[in-house]
C-alpha cells in the first residue's frame, strides 16, 4: 500500500483557484468531436442524452395515445384496423413504461444523485455509457419493427399463451420480448451504479440520515431493479426459448402452465410501478421545501415510507391476477397487503401536507405540478385501493376503469413530479431557466387536460367498457364518453406541446440561471449550473441535511484530491468517513463497441439460437478491450 | 311471439338506465352484492380525498403570521395530526378489507346448481355446452345463453386456446378462462331480461368481438328452449331452404359447423343447430336476419377480419339459398 | 460560493480495498442480481413440480454420478480459491500467477463433467415442462462457470503482463475469487433440486 506523499503538485490545495480549475478540466472533459462525445463516461452528458431520448419516446407514445383516441371517439371508427390498434396499443404501454417512465426516471438519478452526494462521477462510469448505447438499441429496435408493420401486438404485458409459438405468429412477439430484455440490461447496470455510488461515493460527513430524500428514493428504486428484474429476464428468455427451440415453459400439454407466465411478469411488473413512482415521490420530498422555505417535516418517517413500500412491493403481485381463479384465502391476503401500502403512502402524503402547512409556499411552477400531484395522485392511489379489493377488481379489472387508475398514478403521480423536476432542475442542467409563463400555460392545460381526458374513463369501465378493444358497437352507451374523451385528450396534448416548445426555447434562449436560482438546500446548487465536467472544484464536507440553508454563504470542503488524474473520494457506507481516494476511468469508446456487439447477438438470437454461442466472441472481445488496462494514471497506484 | 322477437333491434334491448352491460345496473345476486360494495367504497374513498383537499387547500391559503418553522410547538402538533391521519387510514384500509371478504363470501351461495354450462371460449367466440345428468340430453349453442330466472346457475369455464374472461356485469364479475385449467362461476339472475358480456382479456385480433347474450326468462320459458334446442335442426319444407341444405352439405360449411340431424359435423365452429333462433350471429357483430347471415356467410372476414371463417365462394343464388336455410334452422 | 477547507484528505490511500472497495460493493451487487435470478429458477422449479402429476415428468430422475462428480469437484476448488485470495491480499506476484493458473484448470475441469450432466438428465429440453427447466437450470449455472472462467484467464494473462503488480489487479484477483465462491454456493441448491427433490 503507497500513501502519496504529503502535497504534491498536483493536489488541488496548491495552485489558485482559475488553475486548479483549468487542471480539473483538461483532466475531466471529453474530447471535442463525434468519437469524443461517443467515448464520453461524464454521467451529466449520459444522462442528459438519456433524458432527452426518453423524452423523444414520450412524445412518440403520446402521438400513439392521440391515434388510438382518434379510432375511438366514435362507434366502428375506421380508421386503425384492428391489426393495427393492436400494435398500438402494446407499442404505447411498453413504449411508455420500458422507454420512457423507467429510463427517464434513472436518467434524473444518473444526473442528479452524484451531484447530490458531491462527487465527481458516478461509479462504473463506462457500465454506464454501455447502459445509455444498449437502451438506445432497444428503443430503435422496438419503432423499427413499428415502421416495418411487425411491432409487437399482445398487450405490454403479452400473456401467454397468446404471444407464445402457437398463436404469436412471425417474430412480433420476440421482439417484444428482446426489447425487454435491452431495457432491463440497461436498467440493471444504472442500478448497480447508483448502489455503489451512493453507498460509497458520499461526501465526506453525509451520514444516512443526512441523505436527501431524492438520492434516498433512487437507492430504494435501484434495489427494487436489482430484486425485480431478474424475474422478467427470465420471462422474457424463457418465451423467446419456447418459440425458438421449443421448450414447453407456458405450454399447459406438456407441463408448463400458462399462469406461471404472469406470476413471473407481475413479480416484476407490481415492483415497477414503483420503480417509476418512488423517484417521483423522491422528487416531490426533495422540490417542495424550497418552495415552502422550511426543510421537510418528517424526514424519518419519509426514509421509512420509501423502504416500506419497496418491501410491500413484493407482495403484491397477485392483485394483478385477481380474476384468474385462485384460491380464496390468498386473493385475502394480496388485498390485505395491497390495500396496506396505502399506510406509506398516506404518511408521505400526510408529511408533504404537514411541510405546507408549515412552510409559506411560493406559487412557482414546480410548486404548481407539486400541487397537481397532490390532487391527482390520491385519487389514483384511492381507486388503486378500490381494484385492490377483489370483489371490486372482479367487476373492473380490464376495463377503463383500470385504465383510468393507471394513467391516474403514472400521469399524476410520477410524470407530474417529473415535470416538475424538470422545471426545478433545468437551470442546473442547462444554465438557462424555462419560461414561467409558458409553464404556467403547461400546468392548466396538462392538469385541466388530464382530468377531463382520464376521469370519464372510470365511468366508462363501470360501464362495462373493456379496455385493448379497437372498436365498440354504436348499440352500447359508451359513444359520447368516448367523444368527449378524445377531445379532452388534445387539451392534454397542448399542454405537452407547450410544455416541450418550452425546453426547446429556454434550452437555446432562456435567462441564465446562476448557481442556485431558486435558493435550495441540496448539494448540486453549490457549483455552477450546468456543472463544470468534475462536478465540484472541491468535494464539500456536510453537516446537517440541509447544508446550503445551515451556511449560507461558506462551502466547507475538503483539499487533497489530486488535479491530474480523474480521482473521487470514497466514503464508509454509515457515516460517510473518508476512506480512500479511488481513481475514475478515462473516456473510452469500448462500452459502445460493447453494445453494440450485445445489440446484435441480442437480436440475432431472435432467429436462431446459435448467435448465443457466436455472439459471445465479439462480446468478450469488447468486454477485455474495456476492462485492459491502458498504463494510464488512473490506473496505478 | 317470435316475429316480436325478431323485430325487437338490438339498439331497443340494449337502451335502459346503464345499459344491458354494465355494473351499475346489476341485475343479479352477485351483481347486486358488488354493486353495492362498489358504491360503499367509492364513497368512503371520495370522502377522504375531500378530507386530505380541504386540508391541502387551507395549507395553502391560511393567513401566516408567525415564521415558518417556529419552533417546536407547531412541529409537536403535526406530528400528533399526522399519527392521528395515519391511524384513520390503518382503520378504514382493515374496514374495507373486511368488507371486501364478507362480500366475496357472499357471492357463491347454492352448493347445487339447477343449471350447469361449459363454457369453452375460442378465437373469437363462445360454445356453450348445456350438461345434463343424462350426457344423451346434453346439447350446445354459441354466443346465446338462457336461464332460468332465479335459479342458480353454474358455468365451468374452459379455453380451447388462448386466455378469455367470461364477463356479464349486469350478473355477476368476471372470470378467466385459462387453457389447461377449469374456473367455475356460480350466479342468478334475479330479474327476466337480456344481458350483454363480452369477453374481457385480451385475446387477439377479434377481441373486440366476442360478445354473448345471456337471455334470462321464466322457468317455462326456459324450459320449453331447452326442449327445442335438444331437437334436431329443423327439416327444410320450401325448395329453397331444401336447396340451401343441399349447398351446405357440398360446401366447405359442413367441415367446420355441425347441424344435428344431418351428416355435417364439424367442430371448428359453432353448432348452427338452431342458429336461426338466435339473437345475433358471430359472437354479438350482427342482429340475426337474413340479410346479415348473407353478409357474413358472403364475405365474413370484411365484416370481422381475420377471424376463424374463410370466405367460401358461392354463387348469389347458392348465397341466398344458405342464408335462408340459416334462417329456418329455428 | 465561498469555500473553506476544513478537511485534508491527501493523506488517504490511492486505492481502497477489500469491502472499502467500490468494485468489492458492485461485484455484490452483481451476485445480488444473479442470486436472485438463481433463487426464481428455483422457485419455478419447485412451482412446476407442485402443478405436475407425477414428476419427473415422463423420465426417470437424472443420472448422479456426473453432477455429483461435478459439486466434489467445485467444492474441492473452494480451497485453492481460498488461497488464491489470500496471496493477492498478501500482495504475492507469484503465488498469485500460480493461483490464478490453478484456479483455471479449477474453471475448466467441471465443464467436462457438465457436459456429461445434460445427457444424465434423460429428457430434451423440448420433451417437457421438466426438461425445460432442467436444462435451463444447467445451462444457467454453465454461463456462470463460463463467465468466471474467461475472466480468471484474463486476469491470469494479465498477472503475467506488466499490468500485474498493481493494487488495483489484485483487489480484482480478490473479487474474482469472491465470484466463484459465489458460483459454487449457488450450484448446491441447484444440485438438490435436479438430483435429489425427484427422489424424496
Ligand atoms: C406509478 C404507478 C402506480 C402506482 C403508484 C400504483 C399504486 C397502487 N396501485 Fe396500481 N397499477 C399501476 C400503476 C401504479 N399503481 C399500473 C400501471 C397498473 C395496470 C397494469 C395493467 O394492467 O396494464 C396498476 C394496476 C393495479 C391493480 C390491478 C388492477 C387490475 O388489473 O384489475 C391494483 C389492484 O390491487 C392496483 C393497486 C394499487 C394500489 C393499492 C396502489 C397504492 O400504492 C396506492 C396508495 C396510495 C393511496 C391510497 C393514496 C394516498 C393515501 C392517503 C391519502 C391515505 C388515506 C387512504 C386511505 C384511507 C385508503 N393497481
Ligand atoms: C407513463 C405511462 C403512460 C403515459 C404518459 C400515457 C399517456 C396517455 N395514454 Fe396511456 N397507457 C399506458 C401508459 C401511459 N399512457 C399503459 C401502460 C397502457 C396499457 C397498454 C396495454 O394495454 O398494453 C396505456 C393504455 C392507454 C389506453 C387504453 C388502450 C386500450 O386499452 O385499448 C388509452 C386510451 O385512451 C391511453 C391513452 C393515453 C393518453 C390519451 C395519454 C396522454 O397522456 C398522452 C398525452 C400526449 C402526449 C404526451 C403527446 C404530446 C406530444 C405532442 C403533441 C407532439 C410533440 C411533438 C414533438 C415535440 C416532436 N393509454
Ligand atoms: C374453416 C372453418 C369454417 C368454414 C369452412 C365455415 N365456417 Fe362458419 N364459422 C366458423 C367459425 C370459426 C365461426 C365463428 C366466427 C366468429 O364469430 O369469430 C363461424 C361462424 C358462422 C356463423 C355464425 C354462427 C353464430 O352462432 O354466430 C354462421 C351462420 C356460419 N359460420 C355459417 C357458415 C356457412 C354457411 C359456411 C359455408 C358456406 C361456413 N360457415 C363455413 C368456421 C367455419
Ligand atoms: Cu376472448 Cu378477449
Ligand atoms: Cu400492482
Amino acid at each position: 500500500m503507497t500513501i502519496e506523499p504529503g502535497r504534491s503538485a498536483a493536489t488541488d490545495a496548491g495552485p489558485n483557484e482559475a488553475e486548479l480549475e483549468r487542471r480539473l478540466t483538461q483532466t475531466w472533459s471529453s474530447q471535442r468531436g463525434f468519437w469524443g462525445a461517443v467515448a464520453s463516461v461524464d454521467h451529466k452528458v449520459i444522462a442528459r442524452r438519456y433524458i432527452v431520448t426518453a423524452l423523444v419516446f414520450l412524445a412518440l407514445g403520446g402521438l400513439l395515445a392521440l391515434a388510438m383516441r382518434i379510432q375511438l371517439a366514435r362507434p366502428e371508427a375506421r380508421f386503425i384496423d384492428a391489426d393495427r390498434y393492436n400494435q398500438i396499443f402494446t407499442m404505447h404501454g411498453s413504449n411508455m413504461m420500458f422507454l420512457f417512465a423507467v429510463p427517464v426516471m434513472e436518467a434524473m438519478a444518473v444526473y442528479l444523485v452524484p451531484l447530490m452526494v458531491g462527487t465527481r462521477n458516478i461509479a462504473f462510469p463506462r457500465l454506464n455509457a454501455f447502459s445509455y448505447w444498449i437502451f438506445l438499441a432497444g428503443g430503435l429496435l422496438l419503432w423499427i419493427s413499428f415502421a416495418l408493420d411487425t411491432a409487437p401486438d399482445v398487450g405490454w404485458f403479452a400473456y401467454a399463451p397468446l404471444s407464445g409459438p402457437e398463436y404469436g405468429a412471425g417474430k412480433r412477439a420476440d421482439i417484444w420480448a428482446q426489447m425487454i430484455t435491452f431495457t432491463e440490461l440497461s436498467a440493471l447496470a444504472i442500478a448497480v451504479e447508483i448502489v455503489v455510488t451512493v453507498l460509497k461515493q458520499r461526501a465526506p460527513g453525509m451520514s444516512l440520515d443526512r441523505i436527501p430524500l431524492l438520492v434516498w428514493s433512487m437507492l430504494v428504486m435501484a434495489s427494487l431493479v436489482i430484486m425485480a428484474m431478474p424475474a422478467i429476464m427470465f420471462a422474457s428468455s424463457t418465451l423467446i426459448m419456447d418459440r425458438l427451440v421449443g421448450t414447453q415453459f407456458y405450454n399447459p400439454a406438456e407441463g408448463g402452465d400458462a399462469l406461471l407466465w404472469q406470476h413471473l411478469f407481475w413479480f416484476f411488473g407490481h415492483p415497477e410501478v414503483y420503480i417509476i413512482f418512488l423517484p417521483a415521490v423522491g422528487m416531490v420530498s426533495t422540490i417542495l421545501p424550497t418552495f415552502v422555505r422550511r426543510p421537510i417535516f418528517g424526514y424519518l418517517p419519509l426514509v421509512m415510507a420509501l423502504i416500506a413500500t419497496g418491501v410491500l412491493a413484493f407482495g403484491l403481485w397477485v392483485h394483478h391476477m385477481f380474476v384468474v381463479g385462485l384460491p380464496r384465502l390468498g386473493e385475502s391476503f394480496f388485498t390485505a397487503s395491497s390495500m396496506a401500502i396505502a399506510i406509506p403512502a398516506g404518511i408521505q402524503i400526510f408529511c408533504w401536507l404537514a411541510t405546507l402547512w408549515a412552510g409559506r409556499p411560493v406559487f412557482k411552477v414546480p410548486l404548481l405540478f407539486l400541487i397537481g400531484f397532490i390532487v391527482t395522485f390520491v385519487i389514483g392511489g384511492l381507486t388503486g385501493v378500490m381494484v385492490a379489493s377483489v370483489p371490486f377488481d372482479s367487476q373492473v379489472h380490464d376495463t377503463y376503469f383500470v385504465v383510468a387508475h393507471f394513467h391516474y398514478v403514472l400521469i399524476g403521480g410520477a410524470v407530474f413530479p417529473l415535470i416538475a423536476a424538470i422545471y426545478y432542475w433545468f437551470p442546473k442542467m442547462t444554465g438557462r431557466m424555462m419560461s414561467e409563463r409558458l409553464g404556467r400555460w403547461a400546468f392548466w392545460l396538462i392538469f385541466i387536460g388530464f382530468h377531463v381526458t382520464f376521469f370519464p374513463m372510470h365511468i366508462l369501465g363501470l360501464q362495462g367498457m373493456p379496455r385493448r378493444i379497437y372498436t365498440y358497437q354504436p348499440d352500447l352507451p359508451w359513444g359520447t364518453l368516448n367523444l368527449f374523451v378524445s377531445l379532452s385528450s388534445v387539451v392534454l396534448s397542448l399542454g405537452f406541446l407547450i410544455f416541450f416548445i418550452d425546453i426547446i426555447r429556454s434550452w437555446s434562449s432562456g435567462r441564465p440561471a446562476g448557481e442556485n436560482p431558486w435558493n435550495a438546500s441540496t448539494l448540486e446548487w453549490a457549483t455552477g449550473s450546468p456543472p463544470p465536467p468534475y462536478n465540484f472544484r472541491a468535494i464539500p464536507v456536510v453537516d446537517t441535511r440541509d447544508p446550503l440553508w445551515s451556511q449560507p454563504d461558506e462551502l466547507p470542503v475538503t483539499s487533497g484530491l489530486r488535479s491530474d488524474r480523474r480521482e473521487l473520494l470514497i466514503s464508509s457506507v454509515v457515516e460517510a468517513l473518508p476512506e480512500a481516494r479511488e481513481s475514475s476511468p478515462q473516456d473510452s469508446v469500448w462500452p459502445f463497441w460493447a453494445a453494440i456487439a450485445t445489440s446484435i447477438m441480442l437480436i440475432w438470437s431472435i432467429f436462431s439460437p446459435w448467435a448465443i454461442v457466436w455472439g459471445s466472441v465479439p462480446i468478450a472481445v469488447t468486454l477485455i478491450g474495456w476492462f485492459w488496462p491502458k498504463g494510464a494514471a488512473e490506473d496505478e497506484s | 311471439m317470435k316475429a316480436a322477437r325478431a323485430a325487437l333491434p338490438i339498439s331497443m334491448l340494449l337502451s335502459g338506465c346503464g345499459g344491458i352491460q354494465s355494473a351499475l345496473d346489476p341485475q343479479g345476486h352477485s351483481a347486486i352484492l358488488l354493486r353495492d360494495l362498489i358504491l360503499v367504497i367509492v364513497a368512503i374513498c371520495s370522502l377522504v380525498w375531500l378530507a386530505v383537499m380541504i386540508v391541502l387547500v387551507w395549507a395553502l391559503l391560511r393567513r401566516r403570521d408567525r415564521e415558518p418553522g417556529d419552533g417546536q410547538g407547531s412541529d409537536r402538533g403535526m406530528r400528533i395530526w399526522v399519527s392521528g391521519a395515519v391511524a384513520a387510514t390503518v382503520l378504514i384500509i382493515s374496514g374495507l378489507t373486511i368488507g371486501s371478504f364478507y362480500t366475496t363470501r357472499g357471492l357463491n351461495g347454492a352448493k347445487n346448481p339447477d343449471v350447469t354450462i361449459r363454457v369453452r371460449a375460442q378465437q373469437w367466440w363462445w360454445q356453450f355446452i348445456y350438461e345434463d345428468t343424462d350426457p344423451a340430453r346434453n346439447f350446445q349453442t354459441a354466443n346465446e345463453l338462457h336461464i332460468p330466472v332465479g335459479k342458480e346457475v353454474r358455468v365451468r369455464l374452459e379455453s380451447v386456446d388462448v386466455i378469455h374472461s367470461f364477463w356479464v356485469p349486469s350478473l355477476a364479475g368476471k372470470l378467466d378462462l385459462i387453457p389447461g385449467r377449469e374456473n367455475v362461476l356460480t350466479f342468478r339472475a334475479e330479474r327476466s331480461g337480456v344481458y350483454r358480456g363480452q369477453c374481457a382479456e385480451f385475446c387477439g385480433l377479434q377481441h373486440s368481438h366476442m360478445a354473448f347474450f345471456i337471455i334470462a326468462e321464466s322457468e317455462e320459458s326456459y324450459r320449453q328452449w331447452a326442449g327445442a334446442q335438444r331437437q334436431s335442426g329443423a327439416e327444410p319444407v320450401e325448395a329453397e331452404t331444401s336447396a340451401g341444405k343441399a349447398v351446405f352439405a357440398a360446401r366447405q360449411c359442413a367441415a367446420c359447423h355441425t347441424i344435428r340431424g344431418t351428416a355435417a359435423a364439424g367442430t371448428t365452429g359453432p353448432d348452427l343447430t338452431h342458429i336461426g333462433s338466435r339473437r345475433t350471429i358471430a359472437a354479438g357483430l350482427l342482429e340475426n336476419t337474413r340479410g346479415s347471415l348473407a353478409a357474413w356467410i358472403a364475405d365474413p372476414q370484411t365484416l370481422k377480419p381475420g377471424n376463424n371463417m374463410p370466405i367460401v365462394p358461392l354463387s348469389s343464388d347458392e348465397l341466398r339459398q344458405l342464408s335462408a336455410y340459416m334462417e329456418s334452422l329455428k | 460560493m465561498k469555500e473553506r477547507m476544513i478537511l485534508d484528505v491527501s493523506r488517504l490511500p490511492l486505492h481502497a480495498t477489500g469491502t472499502a472497495s467500490p468494485t468489492w460493493w458492485g461485484t455484490c451487487a452483481f451476485m445480488l442480481i444473479e442470486g436472485s435470478g438463481f433463487g426464481l429458477v428455483i422457485a419455478i422449479y419447485l412451482y412446476l413440480m407442485s402443478l405436475a402429476p407425477h414428476w419427473p415428468i415422463d423420465a426417470p430422475p437424472a443420472d448422479l454420478w456426473a453432477g455429483t462428480s461435478l459439486t466434489a469437484m467445485l467444492l474441492a476448488s473452494v480451497v485453492p480459491n481460498i488461497w488464491v485470495s489470500r496471496w493477492a491480499q498478501q500482495r504475492n506476484l507469484k503465488k498469485v500467477r500460480l493461483g490464478l493458473v490453478l484456479m483455471s484448470f479449477c474453471g475448466m475441469a467441471p465443464l467436462v463433467f457438465r457436459a456429461f450432466e445434460f445427457p444424465a438428465l434423460h429428457v430434451r429440453w423440448d420433451d417437457s415442462a421438466y426438461g425445460s427447466i432442467t436444462w435451463t437450470i444447467l445451462g444457467l449455472h454453465t454461463v456462470h462457470i463460463l463467465t468466471d472462467l474467461v475472466d480468471t484467464l484474463v486476469l491470469a494473462c494479465l498477472m503475467f503482463s506488466r499490468h500485474g503488480d498493481n493494487a488495483r489487479r489484485y483487489g480484482d484477483v480478490e473479487d474474482n475469487a469472491l465470484y466463484w465462491h459465489f458460483v459454487v454456493i449457488t450450484w448446491l441448491p441447484l444440485y438438490a433440486c435436479i438430483y435429489w427433490v425427484p427422489r424424496l
